[in-house]
């Protein structure tokens, strides 16, 4: 991988070299340094991991990275990993497809009409104090240990950060701006869709990158009991079978799952908010 | 309530307005007129209710009490351009116009203000002064019979304050819309206007009609000496010394 990055192939090269500045080369070998140094911390973790398990300084029970690798591919080729995940996959889909538009038209709700945060401000902030993991009892009594009460507690965790930013995300609208497009001409609907909505999105994406991490969170946590699906419930069969390797497997999905949310939010930001000067440069 | 007439003609009208925040009456039964194609600049130290008097005509500000008559197409320039920042130039040159040729008419303003080339930027890319030339693109593409400049060139350096200075002048000499100035700079109100109102106490105190050719000198003699009277209005004292204060604030 190091060996790669000090020396790649032409092709890689090209992409950093898109801005026309004369001395493109010394550019494009800065950002390659720049790249490598970023990743220079993550290889270091990862190797001081496998030599650290190897040597046997991390105890008996951490297996080295090549080993968990191993099992993880044991674990694709026999599909148990696969079908666990995408059961797991399933559930937090289903909690954000309820939980999300919920946030968000609440938060529109309260954030739009005074009316609506007179009566929708009060109560959410008051249960948004409430750790809604600790439902996870009375979601079980009240929807059984089937799969409602764990879409449902995703749907709660998730329908708060949501809410919080867009109401403070068109709350936080510069009023001078609606000023000036009223007095352009601009009616309370053409004011939410050209001026209110955009100017809120920046927050409203940072609510959407906080409700992502928090469905994980809940996921994590509803799939630690009853249940026989899902990667919690393989990473809890490990752990009572003392399959340590199976364990960093699925602690490892969950990694990666959380750098793919945060991936795809980055994504939608760079294409929702291109007007700003620095993605703008680019 | 303010009563807006809206069959006013052309001109402004204003009689016996107030306004009141709080237990602070900061407009007290001002009485202004504005000719058709007059440029009217408005004077007064911080705080006195200039911005205020222009929100009211703008028709921002329904809180007020007395009779406003104004045209009924109204644009208004602010200190800050006040450009949505995720809308490209053009679309914030014809923000809130209906039609189907937007952008021939978007570009047609931009042209004017010599910025037809930016039309597809974003505001953030734009310089200070460059973002106040859209702002007066998108006050033009209105063809408004009332411009409201609201310190429009405060914000800009010298140098480029000049230039927008000058494109005003040009782009009303050419529209011809009726125009109320606030500012705090005495020249710039006798360089650009027909005539300088003092606000003070919560009414237009003051009257300075600028008789004075165009286009103007700073080196005039009977500039020096209007400038001279409008600064004593505004209580700042000119000391005899040939360096004199510009700004009142």
């Amino acid at each position: 991988m190091t060996t790669d990055l000090l020396d790649p192939p032409r092709s890689s090269l090209a992409p950093t070299g898109v801005r026309p500045v004369p001395a493109w080369t010394g550019t494009a070998l800065r950002t390659l340094l720049r790249r490598s140094r970023k990743i220079s911390g993550l290889v270091a973790v990862l190797v001081l991991w496998e030599v650290g398990a190897r040597a046997g300084w991390l105890g008996s029970t951490t297996p080295p990275l090549s080993q968990v690798l191993d099992r993880g591919a044991a674990m694709i080729g026999s599909g148990e990993l696969g079908s666990n995940l995408g059961v797991s996959l399933v559930r937090v889909l289903k909690g954000l497809a309820i939980g999300l538009p919920l946030g968000l038209g609440l938060g529109l709700l309260a954030g739009l009409l005074t009316v609506g945060e007179d009566v929708i401000d009060a109560p959410v902030q008051a249960l948004r104090m409430l750790p809604h993991l600790a439902l996870v009892p009375l979601f079980i009594i009240w929807f059984g240990i089937g799969e409602t009460s764990k879409v449902g507690l995703i749907a709660v965790g998730v329908v708060f950060p949501l809410y919080i930013n867009v109401f403070h995300g068109i709350r936080g609208v510069d009023e001078r701006l609606v000023e000036s497009a009223r007095s352009c001409g601009l009616g309370r609907l053409g004011l939410i869709r050209r001026v209110i909505l955009p100017g809120a999105l920046p927050q409203i994406l940072v609510g959407l990158r906080q409700s992502l991490g928090l469905a994980w969170l809940t996921l994590v946590v509803v799939e630690q009991s009853a249940t026989s699906s899902g990667i919690g419930f393989v990473i809890n069969q490990a752990t009572q079978f003392m399959r340590m390797d199976t364990v960093f497997v699925v602690l490892v999905v969950y990694a990666l799952l959380g750098v793919a949310t945060d991936l795809f939010v980055r994504v939608v930001e760079r294409r929702a908010l291109a007007w700003r000067k620095g993605l703008v440069a680019r | 309530m303010t009563a807006v007439t809206t069959e006013a003609p052309a001109g402004v009208r204003v009689r016996g307005l107030t306004r009141v925040f709080g237990d602070r009456t900061v407009l007290d039964g001002v009485d202004l007129d504005i000719a058709p194609g007059e440029f009217v600049a408005l004077l007064g130290a911080s705080g006195t209710g200039k911005s205020t008097l222009l929100r009211a005509l703008a028709g921002l500000d329904g809180e007020g009490h007395g009779d406003i008559g104004v045209p009924d197409r109204r644009a208004v320039v602010y200190q800050e351009h006040r450009l949505l920042p995720w809308s490209r130039v053009w679309k914030n040159v014809v923000l809130g116009l209906r039609g189907g040729d937007l952008r021939r008419r978007a570009d047609a303003a931009l042209a004017e203000v010599g910025l037809a080339a930016r039309a597809d930027a974003w505001p953030l890319t734009l310089s200070g002064g460059e973002s106040q030339r859209v702002a007066l693109a998108r006050a033009l593409v209105r063809t408004p019979e009332l411009l409201l400049l609201d310190e429009p060139f405060g914000a800009l350096d010298a140098l480029t304050r000049l230039k927008a200075q000058a494109l005003v002048a040009d782009l009303w000499a050419e529209h011809r819309p009726a125009v109320l100035l606030v500012t705090h700079d005495v020249e710039e109100a006798l360089l650009l206007a027909d005539r300088a109102l003092l606000l003070s106490g919560g009414r237009i105190a003051r009257e300075y009609p600028v008789a004075l050719p165009r286009p103007r000198s700073l080196e005039d003699p009977r500039f020096t000496a209007l400038r001279r009277d409008l600064l004593d209005g505004l209580g700042v004292a000119p000391p005899p010394a040939p360096a004199e204060p510009e700004e009142t604030t």
